[in-house]
């Protein structure tokens, strides 16, 4: 220890022997860093360099445009629309509260928007952007851009909105989208549903459409920074929109149809094509504006639809059930013709009314009609016949030919909401009313009233079916999904029904038309008066009133007339009509809510819906799309 | 690193005191400063604003203020102890009153266009009180209880200002740079073994005592997954930088952490990961064998010292070089809680810069005049 000799020798060994410890403590240290680098850049460097990557790298969805509706003739529908709408990120809501604040300084949020933002934003996963607020005009748009510095995460995002420029026309059969909601993702497991920009078919067309015009989302990978904003664009995969879909309605026809409506309340207009089966117009009024779903309805106007008497949110022409009154007795005639309970030359007496024990069934002919047989009662629409054929033919048969007519159950149509009606049968009365099956219910499904409940559409389903030689044709209202670019070409030419034969006997069938017939065009009719002189449009019918409260003895004596009641208890006016007569295309019904009297209310409806009908028919729709698929 | 040539004590001039300073260890200091330039031109995304041309024309001035601190004689050191030391604890006080938060903290101090941080020129005062207090005192009566009072006010009294403000990184580091030179002086081991216990004891006291961002800190350090987005995050997101690193690194400029921002503070305490994520484990190493480089050159400069003064001035700069090093390099790796300590030389920071440049000049001061003759005071 040579250095250390002058004088402190002592002070320095200590030192030195203390600094070398120090010293070797220092260099176990620096060790122990180093083996922390070599745990860190050696051993776990996979998994850091994945958690760098997933950091760094940012999967976006590109939502796909939805598909747009058009009617038959290729009017647009629902259609896209381009929308300015604020976006907003953050790193589960780290942050949200300052840019929540400072965004309502500039846009003006209010306290409802204020709170659910701060909700979207702590619940956003993978940064995925929420929604600030949709349909932007261009001053906030530059308003959001001037003052971008301060908003971290937030970004104008050219987005698509929907629109319905029929409005309240199309309402209930394109219906209308919202906001994903938990039970829309229910078994459906793609990804772009997640995006808060997404929006989902809830009624109508738009739902049961719904995975066919949604199409597929595009991705694209973006390198995000710290605060989410993307940094610059690595990898993009291009979505599929989706398809476009092409019904079968008639949009003028549809218009044609409303306007006639107009002057009743509430009601239902349906026009089949009896060969094809195709819904050329399905008019419920009222409708409601879809565009206030489009954008957000308040919790007020909701309300009030819902609360609506007249039920305007409703499809009456598939949700809406009412007892088919008289139009049913096709049903009760051709259930006694094939079960050969009565023959064509059947004559049975209507002395007004028909006792059964100490009940009276009233006919609606006070004098009564005398004797008729299967065509002059159906003309006349004789209570009385109907009562006694439904007794000889039984509820079973009647059912049973019922529910091949389309009763009872719903349609292959699709739209969401669609009631199956009621036919009932002895076992349905077993269960649901607890008593057994009586004569006098017999009595009351033969002239369609009771426990017998349907729905517009199976009256329309029913009367095509009649029409068509008894061919079970099913409604449809999805003419072609087409996607953007395909073209369209015209339907194929049919002549006879695709569907499976319900094989009647043709006899029969004749029969029951002849009566339809007599109803308009013979003098004998119920609704002669809506007689079409023009032999081309001559066309055939059944006119309905069907009860909705019972008429008692009392009212009977006290004459008290239908218009003297309350709206809502007045009867359901109701007419079927198919034409041309002698070769039928087209089936028609109208159910006017509380309109009175079939004949009067709902006959000049249908006559002229039906009417309307056969003169656009068929040549010039074809030459109109010929021009629609040459564009 | 014999020195029989220095057996006989000859006038040494100052050609001779020029050729003794050590150039190795100062080629070794800008080689790490040059390190920093680099990774602070990095952490700017690839420009030499703001930072790296700044860092390295502060680093030329400390560098000429360095070799001026070297020239200087220790005597003017050994006069010089106590002023330095009263002054920095007068600077203290005046910051815990009228200091400028940054960082949830009272750190520093404006004075005109300048910012100065009074607890870095505490760091070096400390030491030099000590060393001169030690040079004084003959071997039987550094070991002596009583004598290690003094000392001990010494080092309290600028940590106890210093958690006021509230910074407990360099609490500690003054703390633990005093116990080292209280440990080379001679202090009895028993001493050191009840003041480890009396601080395990005091735990649950300065926990009270803590702010509670301090005490996030420590239980995030406990647990970092504990709040991943929030007072975890840093070290989460330092962890993430350098495992990404691998081996060899991103790539200079290529480090995604550091410019898509995910690392905090990256040009200051976390300056170390930007670094080692672009250039690897072998980066790391080559700077960390830098720093031990420097480390050795101390060390070996305090055994060569004939005079008790340099020993323990040389010994207290290498603690405080290696204390920095390791406090900030391990914080950041996440084997210690985040505390702010820069790293020196690297991180961005004038006054950092300037103090530990000031003990460099001491340490090679020290070589420069290993031969002085220095009275004892008392």
């Amino acid at each position: 220890m040579k250095p250390f000799r002058k004088g402190d020798g002592e002070r320095s060994g200590l030192f030195t022997r203390r600094a070398l410890l120090l010293g070797g403590v220092q260099g176990i240290l620096l060790s122990a860093l180093a083996g922390r680098l070599y745990q860190l850049q050696v051993i776990e460097t996979h998994r850091f360099a994945t958690l760098a990557e997933e950091n760094r790298i940012n999967l976006r969805l590109l939502p796909p445009s939805r598909g747009m509706i058009f009617d038959r003739t290729g009017q647009p529908l629902a259609v896209n629309r381009n929308n300015f709408r604020a976006m907003a990120t953050s790193d589960r809501g780290r942050g949200a509260d300052v840019l929540v604040e400072r965004l309502d300084q500039i846009l003006n949020l209010g306290e409802t928007e204020r709170n659910r933002l701060l909700r979207d934003l702590k619940r956003s996963r993978n940064a995925q952007p929420v929604v600030v607020r949709e349909n932007l005009g261009w001053e906030d748009v530059a308003r959001i851009e001037f003052n971008a510095p301060d908003l971290p995460g937030v970004f104008i995002d050219l987005g698509q909105s929907r629109d319905y420029p029929e409005g309240e026309l199309m309402s209930h059969i394109v219906g209308y989208t919202g906001r994903v909601s938990d039970e829309d993702l229910a078994g459906r497991d793609d990804p772009v549903l997640q995006l808060a920009t997404m929006r989902f078919g809830k009624k109508g067309v738009e739902r049961s459409l719904e995975d066919d015009l949604r199409g597929r989302a595009g991705a694209v990978q973006v390198e995000v920074n710290a605060v989410g904003r993307v940094v610059r664009e690595l990898d993009r995969t291009e979505g599929q929109p989706g398809s476009n879909a092409l019904l079968t309605i008639d949009l003028d026809l549809q218009r044609f149809a409303a306007e006639k409506m107009k002057q009743h309340q509430s009601g239902s207009v349906v026009v089949l094509d009896v060969i094809t089966g195709d819904v050329l117009v399905m008019a419920s009024t009222p409708g409601f504006d879809p565009s206030t779903f489009a954008r957000g309805i308040t919790h007020s106007e909701w309300r009030d639809l819902l609360d609506n008497p007249e039920r305007p949110l409703h499809n009456k022409a598939i949700a809406g059930v009412y007892p088919p009154g008289s139009t049913y007795k096709m049903v009760t005639a051709l259930a006694a013709l094939e079960s050969k309970a009565i023959d064509p030359y059947t004559r049975l007496p209507c002395v007004g009314y028909l006792e059964l024990g100490s009940i009276k069934f009233h006919c609606w002919l006070k004098g009564g009609h005398g004797s008729t047989n299967v065509v002059e009662a159906i003309a006349g629409s004789c209570d009385c016949f109907f009562y006694e054929a439904a007794r000889r033919a039984g509820v079973d048969r009647i059912s049973d030919m019922a529910t091949r007519l389309g009763f009872g159950r719903q349609s292959d149509l699709g739209l969401p909401g669609e009631s199956a009606g009621n036919q009932p049968t002895r076992a349905w009365k077993q269960e649901k009313v607890g008593k057994p099956w009586q004569h006098g219910d017999t009595f009351n499904l033969g002239i369609g009233q009771g426990y017998m409940n349907c729905t517009p559409l199976q009256l329309a389903i029913m009367t095509a079916r009649l029409a068509n030689g008894g061919y079970e044709v099913q409604p449809n209202l999805l003419l072609a999904k087409a996607t953007p670019r395909e073209e369209l070409g015209p339907p194929p030419p049919r002549s006879k029904p695709a569907a499976p034969s319900l094989r009647l006997n043709p006899q029969h069938l004749a029969m029951i038309r002849d009566g339809m017939n007599q109803v308009v065009n013979s003098g004998l009719g119920t609704a002669n008066q809506l007689r079409v002189r023009d032999p081309a449009l001559a066309f055939a019918g059944k006119t309905g009133t069907a009860q909705v409260k019972r008429i008692t003895e009392r009212e009977r004596d006290m004459g008290i007339t239908q218009a003297q009641l309350p709206w809502h208890l007045r009867h359901h006016a109701l007419f079927v009509c198919y034409g041309p007569v002698d070769n039928p295309r087209y089936a028609c019904a109208v159910i006017v809510e509380h309109g009175m009297a079939g004949g009067a209310t709902a006959g000049p409806i249908g006559r002229d819906v039906l009417v309307e009908t056969m003169k656009r028919d068929p040549s010039r729709r074809s030459d109109r799309f010929r021009k629609m698929a040459s564009r | 690193m014999s020195s029989t040539a220095l057996d006989a004590p000859a006038p040494v001039g100052f050609a001779e005191r020029i050729w003794r300073i050590n150039w190795g260890l100062a080629l070794v200091l800008t080689a790490i400063a040059g390190v920093g330039v680099l990774a602070l031109y990095s952490a700017a995304g690839g420009r030499f604003e703001p930072w790296a041309s700044r860092h390295a024309v502060r680093y030329g001035a400390a560098f000429i203020l360095m070799l001026t601190v070297a020239l200087i004689h220790p005597k003017v050191w050994l006069a010089m102890a106590w002023p330095i030391y009263i002054v920095s604890l007068a600077l203290l006080v005046a910051v815990d009153l009228i200091g400028k938060i940054g960082m949830g903290a009272q750190r520093w101090l404006v004075i005109g266009p300048m910012q100065i941080q009074p607890s870095e020129i505490a760091k070096v005062a400390v030491i030099l009180v000590l060393a001169r207090y030690y040079h004084g005192l003959r071997k039987e009566q550094a070991s002596q209880f009583l004598y290690t009072l003094p000392p001990l006010l010494v080092i309290l009294a600028p940590v106890a200002l210093v958690m006021v403000q509230p910074d407990l990184g360099t609490a500690m580091m003054v703390l633990m740079a005093g116990g080292a030179l209280l440990f080379v002086a001679g202090v009895r081991l028993w001493m050191f073994l009840v003041a480890a216990a009396g601080a395990v004891a005091s735990l649950p006291i300065a926990w009270s005592f803590m702010h509670e961002y301090q005490r996030k800190r420590v239980l995030t350090f406990l647990d970092p997954d504990r709040d991943p987005l929030g007072a975890g995050y840093h070290i989460t997101q330092s962890k993430i930088a350098i495992g990404s690193g691998g081996l060899f690194g991103k790539g200079f400029l290529k480090g995604t952490q550091s410019s898509l921002n995910f690392l905090p503070e990256k040009q200051t305490d976390f300056i170390f990961t930007t670094f080692v994520e672009e250039w690897g484990m072998v980066g790391a190493f080559v700077l960390l064998a830098l720093f031990a480089l420097v480390l050795v050159w101390g060390f070996s400069i305090a055994f060569r010292s004939q005079h008790h003064f340099g020993r323990l001035l040389a010994l207290g700069v290498t603690a405080m070089m290696f204390l920095y090093v390791f406090i900030n390099s391990a914080m950041v790796m996440g084997l210690l809680p985040v505390v702010g300590v820069p790293l020196p030389l690297v991180s961005n920071g004038g006054t950092a810069m300037v103090s530990v440049m000031f003990a460099c000049g001491l340490l090679i001061g020290v070589n420069v005049y290993r031969d002085a003759q220095l009275p004892r005071t008392r």
